[in-house]
């Protein structure tokens, strides 16, 4: 499992440089955006940029995406009469036997997929552009047809579950793809991830292969402070799981898991991350990282600086 | 007439056999929901699913986008309060054709306000994409899993278990959104659904035997609710319409009628008659609907109001519902 992508030269590790590379023009890409809005959910790039570019470049096998790649207006929800609908799926490609399918679960790290999707070629980038635009696809809380996305994660907790669903499916046909999921570390406090976690290991869903990205971060604030998780690697193992606990800032950590021969558990991979990594100005913020609201001028101007330095190549 | 017993369980067998993509999800109620004779026959398309009906009905979505069709079984109370969430999103947003067999409908059970679903038609009802559907006898029991399979995308099945009365004819199945036209008459419409039609019936043959003339549709399709025959049933009667559900009198059949008459500008009087914004408590079938107006009784009360004068039955004039003879298709598009 995840060697090389058939069209890239097989040329040892160049593909850790390439996540590196696309890792830090997803965090230019989503500061530019937040800069240009006024905020945005920034440190959700700065803490999950390599684990989605790992999946993207390296894990993931995904065929190719049609064309156009520039989203499409949306076309309506699901619904018997809605012939015009599709899934943010189209961006993965259309998945055949052999390949992996990917769920986002946390759908507020929509700007990070849609970042590494243009980073990976999958998406153009005048699709950042209509990000959050009234008509758009490219939704601010990624929806079951914004691009990359699969299912409807918003309500959080439940997208594990249905790829879950969707791993059972595709074992009974044969198929040899996963089902890989990304999870936010908030989500070990919900019940539906531990009933699927259980249901996972339960029903020997070895195909399936979640990635966490474990910022220690939520909404109110850190999560120590919010409602405690730990202790998680303990915790999922006492429910069946296979764990990896890795730097979700070192790609060939990240992708290393994924290789391993299945055993009959659910592999859960708990990438550690830091929630302002590749950008310091954002340390400021804390405890208070889950959405970035650029407040005063002074705050603009340090974050401009950021960006400035980031494209320089300088690093912040 | 015929009572039958455990008709789904038996029912469930014959009718998979052919059908290899139906799995059966179930939340450790399977004997409970009459699953059990599925899972002895086809165990490898049996899916334990363990006390966990939020990741349950997720799952049942998962496969359905996959092309299973999963027949989620579970008390009715625990798919739409439980998992109303993932109802919502996993299922009914996606318009995934997951299979929500929901039993113990209303004062089904002595279990008591947790396990009496009095709540659930509203709730599903509201949902985009969701079809609603409840079977009220032997026949219906056995022909919902034909409709429910035959729409492409989510359904939720009131379902009954145990011992269900035969009240319709055996080759005349349920048809989605097609109200069995029970008798023709111009002074009463009474709608009923579910197990409230055997009692029903009582009271109209006592009606009817008084001189009145008594409209009677039997409604098994909740969602869509579009037949012309409801209209008509709806503007037909000189003295009003009376309604009667095993649910609360809000958000289901009595809802559904009321929005139909305002739609058409239908100024009638209608009865609505079932639970009134109370929970009901354990006890006995029987007992539960004497005491929240669900029987034979209510409905000549319901009746009397609307008529102007009393009329009383005893309990030996209410005579026990036997099979009635339908009218022909034909007749129901004419009414």
């Amino acid at each position: 499992m995840g060697p090389p992508r058939p069209e890239r030269a097989v040329t040892d590790l160049s593909w850790v440089a390439d996540v590196e590379f696309a890792a830090a023009h997803i965090r230019r890409r989503v500061l530019a955006h937040t800069l240009a809005h006024g905020g945005g959910y920034m440190s959700q790039a700065c803490s999950a940029a390599e684990l989605l570019a790992t999946l993207y470049l390296h894990v993931l096998q995904l065929p190719p995406v049609g064309l156009p790649i520039l989203p499409q207006p949306f076309a309506g929800v699901p619904g018997r009469g809605n012939r015009a609908y599709r899934t943010g799926a189209y961006f993965n490609g259309t998945p055949g036997p052999q390949h992996d399918r990917f769920f986002l679960s946390p759908a507020h790290y929509a700007l990070v997929v849609y970042a590494t999707l243009v980073e990976c070629g999958r998406m153009d980038p005048a699709g950042l552009e209509q990000f959050n635009l009234d008509g758009s696809s490219v939704e601010m809380i990624g929806a079951e047809h914004s691009p990359g996305m699969e299912v409807m994660a918003g309500s959080l907790g439940q997208a594990v579950s249905v790829a879950a669903g969707v791993a059972m499916a595709r074992r009974r046909r044969g198929d040899r793809g996963r089902a890989v999921v990304m999870l936010s570390d908030g989500e070990f406090q919900i019940g539906q991830t531990w009933e699927a976690l259980q249901a996972m290991a339960f029903h020997r869903l070895d195909n399936m292969l979640v990635y966490a990205d474990c910022n220690g971060q939520q909404c109110d604030g850190a999560i120590d402070r919010v409602m405690r998780i730990e202790p998680l690697r303990a915790r999922l193992e006492a429910f069946g799981c296979r764990v990896a606990q890795v730097d979700a800032h070192d790609a060939k950590a990240l992708a290393a898991p994924a290789t391993w021969r299945p055993d009959g558990r659910p592999l859960v991979v708990l990438a550690q991350s830091d929630p302002c990594r590749g950008l310091e100005p954002l340390r400021a913020n804390a405890p208070k990282l889950h959405y970035l609201r650029l407040q005063s001028d002074a705050e603009r101007a340090r974050y401009r600086a950021a960006l400035e330095a980031m494209r320089h190549g300088e690093g912040p | 007439m015929q009572v039958c017993t455990k008709v789904h369980a038996a029912n469930l067998v014959r009718w998979a056999a052919d059908k290899p993509r139906v799995l059966v999800l179930s939340a450790d109620l399977t004997s409970s929901c009459e699953a059990d004779a599925f899972r002895d026959a086809y165990p490898d398309r049996f899916v334990s699913m363990g006390i966990a009906e939020q990741n349950m009905v997720s799952f049942a979505a998962g496969l359905a986008r996959e092309g299973w069709m999963p027949l989620v079984h579970t008390f009715a109370v625990f798919i739409c309060r439980r998992a109303y969430d993932q109802v919502a999103m996993s299922v009914a947003y996606a318009n995934a054709p997951v299979k929500l067999i929901g039993f113990l409908p209303g004062i089904t059970t002595p279990g008591g306000a947790s396990h009496q679903a009095i709540d659930d038609v509203a709730l599903m009802r509201q949902l985009p994409n969701m079809t609603v559907l409840e079977p009220g006898d032997a026949t219906e029991v056995e022909s919902v899993l034909d409709v429910m399979a035959a729409v492409p995308g989510p359904v939720y099945v009131r379902m009954l278990r145990g011992e269900v009365p035969r009240l319709f004819p055996a080759d005349q199945p349920l048809c989605l959104d097609q109200p069995r036209v029970l008798s023709e008459g111009d002074d009463l419409s009474v709608f009923s659904t579910g197990i409230c039609t055997e009692e029903a019936l009582k009271a109209v043959a006592f009606l009817q035997a008084r001189g009145l003339g008594v409209t009677h549709l039997h409604l098994s399709t909740l969602k869509p609710c579009t037949h012309p025959s409801v209209r008509a049933a709806l503007e037909r009667p000189r003295l009003g319409c009376i309604s009667m559900e095993n649910h609360l009198r809000t958000g289901g059949l009595g809802t559904v009628l009321a929005e139909a008459m305002a739609d058409a500008g239908l100024g009638k009087r209608l009865v609505r008659l079932g639970l009134d914004d109370t929970f009901a408590h354990g006890g006995s079938r029987g007992y539960l609907m004497r005491e929240h107006g669900l029987d034979a009784a209510a409905l000549l009360r319901a009746a009397s109001t609307l008529v102007g004068r009393p009329l009383h039955a005893s309990p030996g004039e209410l005579a026990a519902a036997r099979t009635v003879a339908l009218h022909s298709a034909a007749r129901v598009e004419a009414l």
